[in-house]
């Protein structure tokens, strides 16, 4: 154990986590947009920088990947940290201006509108998605593309993704609701990769749940019985209990 | 050459590496002519290879291959005055050579002892002959430790290197001194990285030494990006065994067994002589296993960057070499503990790499006594821009800008007056003259907002509008930031809009402010140190040359004449004789000719100002506000 300051409480933590692990687990907020539990940090969005002190010179680190160190001493809250994030919200804002999460977190810190050129962009880039389907499903189908302003995330030479699996994790780690999955009938079409999918109807309920493909290519990682796969997760829970 | 091609045997002790020198050594006889040619990409570009085929040519018509040396070295420096052409063994100094002189220059200089007048450097400020290279005030100025070599060596042959001592660090480095010993020497020497960062290159080496790990990498950063700046690669082109030696010692102290040279594809010369000089040291057993029969075993590859700016910083570079998307990570953890493939990894520039065998051959102490007391040794810096000498200079640390620009460039070209410089780079600052007495090195050229960075020297004249140049560089920057990180990937392009705007005439109060304002966020918050520079130009132009700033914003007026959108060019009729040169030079047509004796009309609708007519008049008729 080591034991670091945080906003002027003396906190122990386990060596090896991050500021913002620490901060979290001892209920301490600082805003992120780039963070998941379940994903490798990635320190892009730099909403979660924070002041910490070494020797005498105060500095910014991103503490979503900084480990928390013996006798660190951490503001989260310092004039510098917030003048610094409200900066960072302002140029998301001037990115996604329609954008709710942005929306209320510029509200939040007092924006009402950025003071330059606005752009129409939903997604901010900061790579959740595609560290799910890396990290997580494990299929790669999407990466970022591009550098600076044209940077964008995008299926390989912007053609329909074939190692897409329609599972949606992407979706549901997007802060933004950049990526539309759209459920209709027996299909499902996630636009922003150019993809479509047959979906696989429960054998008891009869409601169309996920894609085969997606089912498909748990089977096979799994080895569970195919029959396994074809309940939706509501029926296999009640036929449980 | 001849005894390189017999296939030289490998080198098995110190001892045998001594016999060899000698032999070398003793197989030249140092009265013979040699006429040396720079082969470097400047003097390549002004024609330096067909000049070399005309004197191999001649050389041969002649016959007299066989008792005069030819050869083909790296860059000297000098590149404004190239093609350069090296008499030895007097070092008489001629450039401008062209191929016509070629005929002359052997049988006056080298068959009659000769010097051709019209081939030598003058001064232009003292109108002084300089018949000798060491005579020639661009380079008495400099201190050559590292580019003084260049001109003596054929990159492609092992043996002109190892003539000059080469190799004589390693084996000192491998039989006197152990890694721990090797690691304080450089720590006591105080060099700090020529990359730009400028950390203490001792220190780095002991936190990779000491990391945990059995495999550990080094790494040669060739990866020189910025405009204007090509000192690394004038040292891979000129003098690849001298870069490659000083890795092999890094790779002893650190502990490692592989090495790579990270270079720009784009250096296509740097790339070739490389690989021929690993080749040749390999076949010496300067690299691969049992070095000089010492038991260390190291080799090293090379690898190619694509062209990406970023790819410079470590952390990039690293991820490029993985064969990933190059683009930085967040630092802790560093390189030196986890690094290439999560190795500890000790990433250094050409220029550091290439100072190492200096130190151990001359000592710390040497090495320590040039310099000021943060920063030892000396720099190369490209100097460009709006100055009668650009190219490469090496001098010490600590001297005065005003000695580089004046001194050693020969002052701004055209007699115009001097603006600015800036320095390190595209996210250097510019330095206004009432500073020019600053001595150059790492904390000074911080203090007044700039940087050292790699090397980079750009001077600005009177005609330079500093908003346009903070423009210029923000473009630069824009695209280049890999955008990963929104500090640096948004807030340089709105920066850049900012910036823009007011020099399109649209600038309103408070830009000055925001873009400060951006300028801290940016610099604060951005992941590596693309992005935590790239405010420099900025910066800087705002703190010396705000009142610039403001008559673009306020007056809708760019005093140095530069934006186009807020000047305007009109025909002074008591001037204007009607010579017509400026109609013709006119691209849209918006000049018209009346006749002779009577002043030329210029249409402003059609203008489109681009100064053709300013430049070609002779009796100063066109102005321009």
């Amino acid at each position: 154990m080591i034991s670091l300051s945080i906003d002027g409480h003396e906190i122990q933590a386990e060596e090896g986590a991050t500021i913002l692990e620490v901060a979290r687990d001892n209920g301490i907020e600082i805003p992120t947009l780039c963070y998941h539990e379940a994903l490798e940090s990635y320190g892009a969005c730099r909403l979660c920088m924070v002041e910490i002190v070494i020797g005498s010179r105060p500095r910014l680190v991103a503490s979503c990947c900084y480990p928390a160190e013996e006798g660190l001493e951490v503001r989260t809250n310092s004039e510098r940290v917030i003048k610094f994030r409200k900066g960072v919200v302002e140029l998301l804002l001037a990115r996604c201006p329609s954008v709710k999460a942005i929306q209320d977190l510029a509200q939040g810190m007092g924006i009402e509108s950025p003071r330059f050129g606005l752009k129409e962009e939903d997604c901010i880039l900061c790579g959740l998605c595609v560290r799910a389907c890396t990290e997580v499903v494990g299929v790669s189908a999407i990466s970022l593309v591009g550098r600076g302003m044209d940077r964008e995330v995008a299926t390989p030479f912007y053609e329909p993704s074939k190692t897409c699996i329609g599972c949606a994790s992407c979706a549901a780690v997007c802060p933004t609701k950049a990526i539309k999955v759209e459920d209709v009938g027996n299909t499902r079409r996630i636009r922003n990769w150019k993809v479509e999918f047959e979906l696989q109807q429960c054998k008891t309920c009869g409601k169309y749940f996920a894609p085969k493909a997606q089912l498909e290519y748990l089977w096979q990682k799994s080895g569970l019985p195919q029959e396994f796969f074809e309940i939706c997760p509501d029926c296999m829970r009640g036929n449980r209990q | 050459m001849t005894n390189y091609l017999k296939k030289m045997k490998r080198i098995n002790s110190p001892q045998e590496l001594e016999q060899s020198r000698k032999a070398i050594i003793d197989g030249r006889d140092p009265s013979r002519p040699c006429i040396s040619i720079c082969g470097g990409t400047g003097c390549l570009a002004l024609g330096a290879e067909k000049i070399s085929d005309n004197f191999k040519e001649e050389l041969r018509l002649q016959y007299l291959s066989t008792k005069i040396d030819f050869k083909i070295t790296g860059c000297p420096g000098f590149c404004e005055r190239g093609p350069l052409v090296i008499i030895y063994p007097k070092k008489i100094f001629y450039q401008r050579v062209k191929i016509e002189d070629v005929p002359e220059i052997i049988s006056e200089t080298i068959l009659n002892g000769k010097i051709i007048d019209r081939l030598l450097y003058i001064d232009p400020q003292t109108g002084e002959k300089s018949p000798y290279e060491d005579e020639v005030p661009f380079y008495r100025k400099q201190r050559r430790h590292l580019l003084s070599n260049n001109s003596r060596i054929d990159p492609g042959n092992i043996e002109d290197y190892l003539a000059l001592g080469g190799y004589a660090a390693l084996s000192k480095a491998l039989f006197e001194l152990s890694p721990e010993q090797l690691i304080e020497e450089i720590k006591e020497s105080k060099i700090r990285g020529r990359g730009g960062g400028g950390f203490p290159t001792g220190r780095k080496w002991e936190f990779c030494r000491q990391a945990e790990g059995n495999i550990k990498y080094v790494i040669c950063n060739c990866d020189e990006g910025d405009p204007g700046a090509f000192m690394d690669r004038s040292l891979m082109e000129g003098n690849p065994h001298n870069v490659l030696e000083g890795m092999i010692i890094g790779a002893y102290a650190i502990g490692a067994h592989e090495g790579c040279v990270y270079i720009r594809n784009e250096y296509p010369l740097a790339v070739k002589n490389v690989n021929i000089a690993i080749a040749q040291a390999e076949e010496y057993g300067f690299l691969g296993k049992n070095i000089l029969g010492s038991g260390f075993d190291f080799t090293i590859k090379v690898n190619r960057g694509g062209g990406a700016f970023v790819c410079g910083e470590e952390t990039a570079l690293i991820a490029s070499l993985e064969g990933k998307v190059g683009e930085p990570r967040q630092r802790p953890p560093y390189p030196a503990v986890s690094g290439l493939w999560g190795k500890p990894t000790n990433i250094n520039n050409v220029e550091t790499w290439a100072n190492i065998p200096l130190i151990i051959n001359n000592g710390a102490n040497w090495f320590a006594s040039i310099g000021t007391e943060g920063s030892k040794g000396t720099k190369i810096f490209s100097l460009v821009g709006k100055v009668n000498n650009t190219g490469l200079v090496e001098v010490p640390m600590g001297i005065s800008l005003r000695d580089i620009i004046y001194k050693i460039g020969g002052g701004i070209a055209n007699g115009k007056k001097f603006k600015a410089v800036q320095t390190g780079g595209p996210s250097g600052g510019c330095i206004p003259a009432e500073y020019l007495d600053t001595s150059v090195d790492y904390d000074e050229l911080t203090k007044l907002g700039s940087i050292m960075g790699s090397g980079g020297m750009v001077v600005m004249d009177e005609d330079t509008c500093m908003v346009d140049v903070a423009r210029y560089f923000l473009t630069f920057l824009k695209s280049e930031s890999c955008g990963k990180c929104v500090p640096c990937r948004e807030g340089i392009e709105k920066m850049q809009e900012i910036l823009i705007n007011i020099c399109e005439g649209r600038g309103e109060e408070g830009d000055i402010d925001l873009l400060e304002e951006l300028s801290a966020v940016v610099r604060e918050g951005s992941l590596c140190a693309l992005g935590a520079t790239a405010p420099n130009p900025v910066l800087s132009t705002i703190r010396y040359f705000r009142q610039e700033y403001e008559a673009h914003i306020r007056e809708k007026r760019c005093p140095a004449h530069v934006c186009k959108a807020l000047i305007s060019y009109s025909i002074i009729d008591e001037k204007c004789l009607g010579c017509g040169l400026c109609e013709k030079a006119c691209p849209q047509g918006a000049i018209t000719f009346v006749a002779k004796k009577k002043p030329v009309i210029l249409e402003q609708s059609k203008c489109i100002k681009c100064g053709a007519c300013y430049d070609v008049c002779k009796l100063d008729a066109v102005a321009v506000e």
